[in-house]
């Protein structure tokens, strides 16, 4: 039976270092190459040594698909593929390969250069891994090789992300990278066709989440917002520079706009205008309204918000800062944290999930002193709001997703444990479909029932379907029957005269023939319309005919009567079939061996 | 499988191709050229154009002075510009299932189809060809409202009226068929019908073909087009590129292996290299701006314009045309520049690479944002009070009979200093030229016309090997004017299947198989013998499922257990359920081996008679004969089913079961 193995490097059963191996069809794919937030050390990165213990990935990966940007889905690249070493290719789609290399970047100078750590990947190394990337297009079937073939669906999470679908002949797995239900403010919703996959690997971030209405979320998000600025003061709120950063951006622009409030909001890095330029550039990743409008007017063309310096922390008076990064891990948003964090007028807005570890994560759980680096502590008074904005599908979109692409099987990655299982019994309830959740180096096993596709020759499928009339009649399925020629790797569905031919066999007739004697008083064409009577009141449903030369043919076995020599009474009946008649021949020799009932006319 | 030809413009195609059981509409081109025989639409009012005196036949028997006007010694149709539509007679357009567009020139008629034809279908494009082919409808409708002429002429259509008409109305073809522009609203309503595709995606029309578009490096988003079942496949090659311009580069590799593959849209000018055209574009428009001229470029606003922004782009500095103002002329200039940015997707390599950067893909946004560049709508408005000159212009139509270009035909038409650089070549210039006669303005001629060329074409098609190719006839002989050049023309084995207006072409092929699955169950079920070293028969006995034009087969359901039956004396006389027949035979039962055989089952009286065509066997104790041939055995035995059936056995060994 043919088995596809899904086995987690990392997200099984924790969201971070997205890393999940899948073997389908004798090819291997990585999907996803991602770092973990939580962690500065070697647990940062998937385990390869999985793969191979030794030397590189490439002769054991036909390919590695990556599904958007966010450093958790591919921070670990450069590293797999330039220190560990890969060459095969790397599928990404035009908005991720563009800002990869960005954040990539990002990452290692925060690493490197702040950190001051070594044995990292370098810039060069970033460079060289990027030239490996082949680009997706939505719906383009990529064909990796010749049975392999990957397609990218829209998922709406950020800027370009894609789930996938990996399809070896009649096997395939889905795989959503992190998606989004409900469409946002910049972004649509994601959508798949019911590709029934076998397998469909999904995030489940928000497992056991079912959310409130964006609507409310958004009238919560700017109360929250407009009343700090009120009392003179400030909110941070810790983004990555790509994707929740834009949503939050056009939704803070509007109400500014529609309030006419005048305190600043200021975006941080030097990375605002270029981020926002590639939004520009990708208009077709965003959703409908900002796709039909943006001639007239660019969604991303923000007038209030302006770029951030380090010295406006220390300005006196209420401000909005969106400050990178966003689980308050490092960076500038930690930095102006640090400094904000002793004032109770003062608010950080946490806008997504945060990893187990981080500072975010930390404060979000209510801790008050924070141990920093060098042994100091800091006090949190300053007021700590969650708000999840993170466009990960909820349980309601998971299951939505479900609904759509009527998988056969559910796997469970990204997420934490005890939510997973939650999921898992609401899945294998609802859609009593096996649902997998393997933790990180655990390979979940799926065997697979593939239909064999064959070739039928197009007169035997005409003449069973003209047969076979319009409809079928579930009572009285017809049977078809022919010859199924295995040559090489072809497979070809025949019927049996054609096989012989093409095969080039002569055809050996086998054929019986066989005398029973009969007492019967009448002449011989009385016999023979005797005979004819009875088994027409025997067989039902057979062909039985009643030839002009003196023959009675029951479907093709011919039956002959001839009077005996010695005594007219005594009738010889001749039966004579092929083999492929025998059960009947045997079956009417039988039958008229007892003789012909009385009371025949 | 049919091929119907609807259209008779080899670069405008509109054939209809059916093909198992789906009918698939290829393009719809709207033939503009007809615009040429009416009068142009000033858009302000032109003493010159009201005052043509009206045309009556010389022996003053016909007048249409209302509707025929005589400019520059030609008789033009003074009403509302009318478009040659697709043919609709030849099958009824309703069953159509499907439109493909390969790319935005090739569905300016779509809303003809599929607004008034019954059409209940679904239009395949792309995103760059739907937004794009939008634009440049939504600018045709602007171009027609903007000039409302009520008049409609009809009488000059009637034929024995159309045979005294003087060229080249006389010769115009198919009048009847000619039908003014559609509204927006037929256009939106006719662009909500498509669904937008991927390069290489699949898509199953009813499980029984597959469309895939290609990147055809033709234009943003133009494709040309797979059609194929499991075993048949039709390649629609349509507007095509080998040049490097602006689109992504044409997909040749998938186009192998075709069956047939049909032809369009190759160059309109086999004889004008699009590089040279470009240089001459550049140095006579700088000649013109340098003796204080104005240029005027009527063009479609998307496409090559943005090839020549880019190219003046270069230009401009090395030229000294820093200051010189560029307007481009538009009801959809602007949203045409705004769009050409956002289709990274699409583009050529060099262009995508820029959008990672992040920067625009083409350089005109920097001409816009330095001001070198300026868009307008139309030339009321800002445009008249901004308006300095010598410049440059870009405005449609490139008929010269509508739009804005109508005005700066009026304007500068008297001066020699000017110049009119026609680029475009979907219409003769001279042509277009001829209601504004006499011109004291320079026209030049530099058509860019990108699509493959002939020499191109026969190495493509030497390189994907289709069996067959079918073209427009315009492709298997030399252009009438070029009558010598036999290369200017298709040259194949076998040769191509030309095809005209109105031809319907049965394309040769013969389906010779189908796909069908075997499920799990009766595939573990089947049990192989080799025949041959390497092939290997099974017989199969199945049930046929066949939903959506898939075909399954599923093992025979087992019947249920028949009732205990209470007349058990009567069972014996049931007769057999043959749930599968028996195989046929193959081979031949070798007599030494047989007899060997029969002894071993304790029959050892047997008498051998050798027969012209095999042995008789006479098993004598049992009375019994077996009558052994090359091709065939027959056991006669009588009265002794065991016997019969054991015979049987036995023969059966022998044989191959198939």
């Amino acid at each position: 039976m043919p088995e596809i193995k899904v086995t987690p490097l990392g997200a099984g059963q924790d969201v971070g270092r997205s890393c999940i191996l899948v073997s389908i069809g004798g090819k291997n794919i990585m999907l996803d190459c991602g770092m973990h937030m939580g962690y500065n050390d070697d647990r940062r990165f998937p385990d390869f040594s999985y793969i191979t213990q030794n030397g590189r990935l490439t002769e054991f990966l036909d390919c590695v698909i990556i599904s958007h940007f966010h450093l958790d889905h591919c921070g670990a690249l450069p590293y797999m593929s330039e220190m560990v070493g890969y060459d095969g290719p790397i599928y990404m789609t035009h908005p991720t390969k563009a800002i990869c290399p960005i954040l990539l970047e990002d990452f290692r100078k925060i690493t490197v250069d702040k950190k001051g750590e070594t044995n990292f990947f370098t810039s060069q190394m970033i460079k060289d891994c990027m030239k490996k990337v082949v680009p997706l297009n939505l719906h383009q079937t990529v064909q990796v090789d010749d049975e392999l073939e990957i397609k990218a669906y829209y998922a709406g999470h950020v800027l370009g992300a894609a789930m996938v679908h990996i399809k070896v002949g009649s096997e395939s797995v889905v795989y959503t990278g992190d998606y989004n239900m409900t469409p946002d403010r910049h972004l649509g919703a994601a959508w798949i066709d019911k590709c029934r996959p076998d397998i469909l690997i999904s995030e489940s971030t928000y497992a056991t989440t079912i959310r409130d209405s964006k609507r409310c979320r958004e009238r919560d998000f700017l109360k929250k917002v407009h009343e700090s600025i009120e009392r003179g003061g400030k909110v941070l709120i810790p983004v990555f520079a790509l994707g929740r950063a834009q949503e939050l951006c056009i939704l803070l622009e509007t109400f500014w706009e529609r309030m006419n409030l005048k305190a600043p909001i200021y975006f941080s890095t030097g990375l605002t205008e270029k981020a926002n330029h590639y939004y520009k550039l990708f208009i077709t990743w965003t959703n409908q309204k900002i796709r039909k409008t943006f001639v007239q007017r660019n969604m991303f063309e923000f007038k209030h918000i302006k770029a951030f310096d380090r010295s406006y922390a220390d300005n006196p008076g209420p401000m909005v800062v969106f400050a990178t990064p966003g689980m308050l891990h490092a960076g500038q948003s930690l930095q102006i944290f640090k400094k904000w964090a002793g004032n109770e007028k003062n608010m950080v807005i946490m806008p997504g999930y945060c990893v187990q570890g981080t500072i975010g994560h930390k404060i979000l759980n209510g801790q008050k002193k924070l141990e920093m680096e060098g042994r100091s502590t800091l006090d949190v008074k300053l007021q700590v709001e969650y708000m999840s904005f993170s466009a990960h599908a909820d349980a309601k979109g998971i299951m939505q997703l479900i609904r759509m692409a009527e998988p056969r099987n559910m796997l469970l990655v990204h997420g934490e444990a005890v939510k997973m299982e939650f999921l898992k019994g609401k899945i294998e309830q609802e859609f009593s479909i096996d649902c997998y959740m393997p933790a990180n180096g655990e390979t979940a096993t799926v065997t697979t029932n593939p239909s064999v596709p064959v070739d039928i020759s197009l007169n035997l499928l005409k003449r069973e379907m003209a047969l076979g009339g319009p409809l079928p009649d579930p009572k009285k399925p017809r049977t078809m029957h022919g010859t199924l020629i295995m040559k090489e790797n072809s497979l070809k569905l025949v019927s049996s005269e054609q096989a012989l031919k093409e095969l080039g066999l002569n055809e050996h007739q086998l054929r019986f023939t066989c005398r029973v004697q009969l007492q019967d008083p009448h002449s011989d064409t009385d016999t023979l319309h005797r005979i004819y009577t009875h088994l027409k009141s025997v067989l039902k449903g057979y062909t039985i005919q009643h030839l002009p030369d003196g023959t009675v043919m029951v479907e093709s076995i011919v039956i002959k009567v001839s009077s005996s020599a010695e005594d007219t009474d005594t009738k010889v009946l001749l039966l004579s079939w092929s083999y492929q008649d025998e059960d009947l021949g045997s079956f009417l020799s039988t039958l008229l061996k007892k003789g012909l009932p009385s009371g025949l006319c | 499988m049919k091929l119907y030809c609807l259209s008779g413009h080899p670069t405008l195609p509109c054939n209809v191709l059916k093909f198992k059981s789906t009918t698939i509409m290829l393009d719809c081109g709207l033939d503009t050229t007809s615009v040429l025989n009416f009068l142009p639409l000033p858009l302000v009012h032109s003493p010159r154009l009201s005052k043509l005196p009206g045309w009556v036949s010389k022996d003053g028997t016909i007048n249409l002075e209302k509707e025929l006007k005589e400019c520059a010694g030609r008789v033009f149709v003074d009403a509302q510009p009318e478009f040659c539509l697709p043919e609709r007679e030849l099958l009824d357009l309703s069953t159509i299932d499907v439109i493909l567009i390969s790319n935005y020139h090739c569905m300016m008629a779509l809303p003809y189809i599929t607004e008034h034809t019954g059409f209940t279908g679904t239009v395949y494009a792309t995103e760059p060809t739907l937004q794009i082919g939008r634009l440049l409808m939504e600018e045709l409708v602007n171009f027609m409202e903007r000039v409302p002429k009520a008049q409609s002429a009809t009488c000059w259509k009637n034929k024995e009226i159309q045979r005294v008409l003087p060229g080249p109305l006389k010769d115009a073809v198919d009048v009847w068929m000619w039908k003014r522009c559609y509204t927006m609203q037929e256009v939106n309503s006719a662009l909500s019908k498509v669904q937008l595709v991927g390069y290489s995606q699949k898509v199953e029309l009813f499980g029984a073909v597959q469309i895939s578009p290609l990147s055809s490096g033709y234009s943003l988003g133009s494709s040309n087009w797979i059609i194929q079942s499991h075993y048949e496949k039709v390649s629609y090659v349509s507007g095509s590129s080998l040049l490097t311009t602006h689109p992504q580069p044409m997909d040749q590799s998938s186009l192998k292996n075709s069956d047939v593959l049909i032809l369009t849209g190759l160059t309109q000018m086999p004889t004008a290299n699009p590089d040279g055209m470009l240089g001459e574009f550049c140095s006579n428009l700088a000649m013109t701006i340098r003796a204080g001229g104005n240029v005027l470029v009527p063009c479609y606003s998307s496409g090559v314009i943005y090839d020549l922004l880019e190219c003046l782009y270069q230009f401009i500095d090395s030229a000294n045309l820093g200051t010189t103002p560029f307007y481009f002329i538009s009801p959809v200039a602007n949203s045409s520049l705004e769009f050409s940015q956002i289709f990274a997707e699409w583009l050529c390599h060099n262009k995508q690479t820029k959008v990672y950067l992040p920067e625009p893909p083409f350089p005109h946004a920097e001409l816009i944002q330095t001001n070198k560049l300026k868009h307008y709508p139309s030339i009321h408005g800002d445009f008249s009070s901004e308006f300095r000159q010598p410049c440059v212009v870009f405005t449609g139509h490139p008929s010269l009979r509508f739009g804005d270009v109508v005005h700066f035909m009026e304007l500068w038409g008297k001066s020699s200093l000017n110049t009119i650089i026609f680029t475009e070549p979907d219409f003769s210039y001279l042509d277009a030229l001829a209601p504004y006669q006499p011109l004291a303005m320079k026209c030049v001629y530099c058509p860019i016309d990108t699509r493959l060329n002939f020499h191109q074409v026969s190495k493509l098609l030497k390189e994907v090997q289709p069996l067959h190719v079918v073209c427009p006839e315009q492709y298997t002989q030399p252009p009438l004017t070029q009558s010598h050049r036999s290369d200017l023309m298709l040259e194949l084995q076998p040769p191509p299947m030309p095809y005209r207006r109105c031809s319907v072409l049965s394309l040769p092929f013969r389906r010779r198989y189908e796909r069908v699955y075997i499920l799990p169950e009766l595939a573990n079920s089947l049990v192989p013998s080799e025949i041959k070293p390497g092939i290997s028969v099974a017989t199969l006995s199945a049930v046929l499922h066949s939903k959506d034009n898939k075909h399954t087969l599923q093992s025979v359901p087992k019947p249920p257990p028949a009732p205990p039956s209470k007349k058990r004396k009567r069972v014996i006389e049931e007769p057999p359920v043959v749930l599968t027949p028996k195989p046929l035979l193959s081979g031949a039962v070798p007599l030494e081996a047989f007899l060997a055989t029969l002894q071993k089952h304790g029959i050892t009286e047997v008498k051998v008679e050798e027969t012209a065509d095999g042995h008789i066997l006479h098993l004598q104790a049992e009375d019994t004969l077996i009558q052994l041939e090359e091709d065939g055995t027959h056991i006669v035995c009588d009265n002794n089913e065991p016997l019969r059936t054991t015979l049987r056995d036995l023969v059966l060994r022998f044989l191959q079961k198939v």
